[in-house]
């Protein structure tokens, strides 16, 4: 979707504000929310695509005002209560509905090592033929979905060439709407600076995207 | 593709095979937009107890994320693998070619970190990260982002004008280096090995993960050597 998210190559954001010896988390609600988001997502009910897109749906005054973490704070009640997990009436309430069961959680205290250490990985084993090859020039599509996608607006419509392909992941455009994982190759694409922003730029400047199968064509 | 809040959360709902109460999507989607958001604090709180309740967190496994991401996953694992790369060339290009073959060697990986790639920062070539779309960032090496990479002004501006962003850092680059930003709009994470500072021969690779910065490790910085060349 064309949403504010979409921020790469806007002006008018103001300075870079950096902090001294900044604490990783700078209020305990924000470290439980960080925590919390990942111990529920084991449930597996949504995926990181979901977990990405719902918190670009936030409205654009609101997505620029509040904090990273409480993008975080919305995006995982929005999706606690779409799939059922919790209702809306629990969450204002902060009590569990009379008759609901208690259930076992998913992510143990002994399972955090592991989840940690072994993460969870985009790649897939699925053969699936390169659409491209390295050395290739390719152009990003004219894509303007209404829904997710990690194509880039600045991107669509250029020139790039293929660098690296990294093999078979899984594509969010698809899987953020739980419309499958629809597995195929990401590139990385190297688009020169000045193909993207114009001459006024350093001509040995270049941006690299990854971007899917579904993203290019041959130029 | 359905664009609204609610339409997407319905979607979501729907493949999940859950019977939830949209009640509250639609009240966020309403014409009001975002419900009016209380204090953080108390929300976090009130939803925390109830998913207690409910039995959908373990709270010991919540404290022992929050406990690694605190005391255990920072910075000082990608400047370990930067001084690895530095003293040993075989390491290097390991690493570079192999990212996650070479950081397995060390013992890093996994989460916001399946998928990694290394670059390297020469006296012809400067690379910098960026997330453009969200806050993508390397968990395993360089720990969770701090504010300024998730800011809207690191974002925008870092693909259109990297050595404006970099200028913003105080790093000013000669104007035949070659600047390369690297948007993470994959699962790929990634990982800049600065340039090793001259002066630093005599120093023990333990003496050189001292020098490696989180900044540096992003592109937003060089590494300095230390006065007196660290002796």
């Amino acid at each position: 979707m064309n949403g504010v998210h979409d921020m790469g190559g806007m002006h008018g954001m103001g300075p870079i504000r950096r902090e001294q010896d900044e604490p990783v988390f700078h209020e305990r609600w924000e470290s439980r929310v960080f925590a919390l988001n990942r111990a529920v997502g084991a449930w597996g009910k949504w995926n990181i695509d979901a977990s990405r897109h719902v918190k670009e749906l936030i409205p654009p005054a609101d997505y620029l005002r509040i904090s990273y973490y409480e993008k975080f704070l919305i995006g995982m009640t929005e999706l606690l209560v779409a799939s059922g997990l919790v209702t809306h009436a629990e969450v204002e309430s902060g009590k569990p509905a009379r008759n609901s069961k208690k259930a076992t959680p998913p992510l143990t205290v002994d399972k955090v090592t592991q989840l940690v250490v072994k993460g969870v990985p985009a790649s897939r084993d699925t053969p699936v033929t390169p659409k491209f090859q390295v050395g290739q020039r390719v152009r990003a599509r004219n894509l303007n979905p209404s829904g997710h996608t990690r194509l880039p607006r600045y991107a669509r419509g250029k020139l790039g060439t293929i660098e690296r392909d990294h093999g078979v992941f899984v594509f969010p455009d698809t899987n953020a709407h739980f419309l499958g994982e629809h597995p195929q190759h990401v590139y990385s694409v190297r688009f020169a600076a000045r193909e993207l922003w114009g001459e006024q730029v350093p001509s040995q400047d270049a941006v690299y995207v990854n971007l899917w199968d579904d993203h290019l064509e041959l130029a | 593709m359905d664009n609204t809040r609610r339409g997407f959360l319905k979607a979501a709902m729907t493949m999940a095979g859950a019977a939830g109460n949209p009640g509250y999507a639609q009240a966020q989607a309403g014409s009001k937009g975002q419900a009016t958001p209380s204090d953080p604090a108390l929300r976090v709180k009130s939803l925390e107890s109830l998913l207690v309740e409910k039995g959908l967190v373990d709270p010991k496994a919540v404290d022992a994320l929050i406990d690694t991401y605190e005391h255990k996953i920072g910075p000082r694992n990608g400047a370990r693998v930067v001084a690895r790369a530095w003293v040993d060339p075989s390491y290097k290009q390991r690493l570079l070619t192999d990212a996650d073959g070479a950081l397995k060697e060390l013992g890093y990986g996994g989460l916001q970190g399946e998928h990694m790639v290394a670059v390297e920062n020469t006296a012809s070539v400067h690379n910098l990260v960026v997330c453009t779309l969200c806050s993508c960032y390397p968990w395993p090496v360089l720990g969770l982002p701090p504010v300024w990479y998730k800011s809207a002004p690191y974002r925008s501006r870092s693909v259109i004008d990297p050595r404006g962003v970099l200028r913003e850092f105080g790093l000013e680059l000669p104007a035949d280096v070659e600047v390369r930003v690297w948007d993470s709009t994959a699962e790929l994470r990634y990982l800049v090995v600065p340039e090793r500072p001259a002066g630093t021969e005599a120093l023990s690779e333990d003496q050189l993960s001292m020098l490696v910065t989180r900044d540096a490790m992003v592109g937003v910085a060089k590494v300095s050597a230390p006065a007196g060349g660290g002796r």
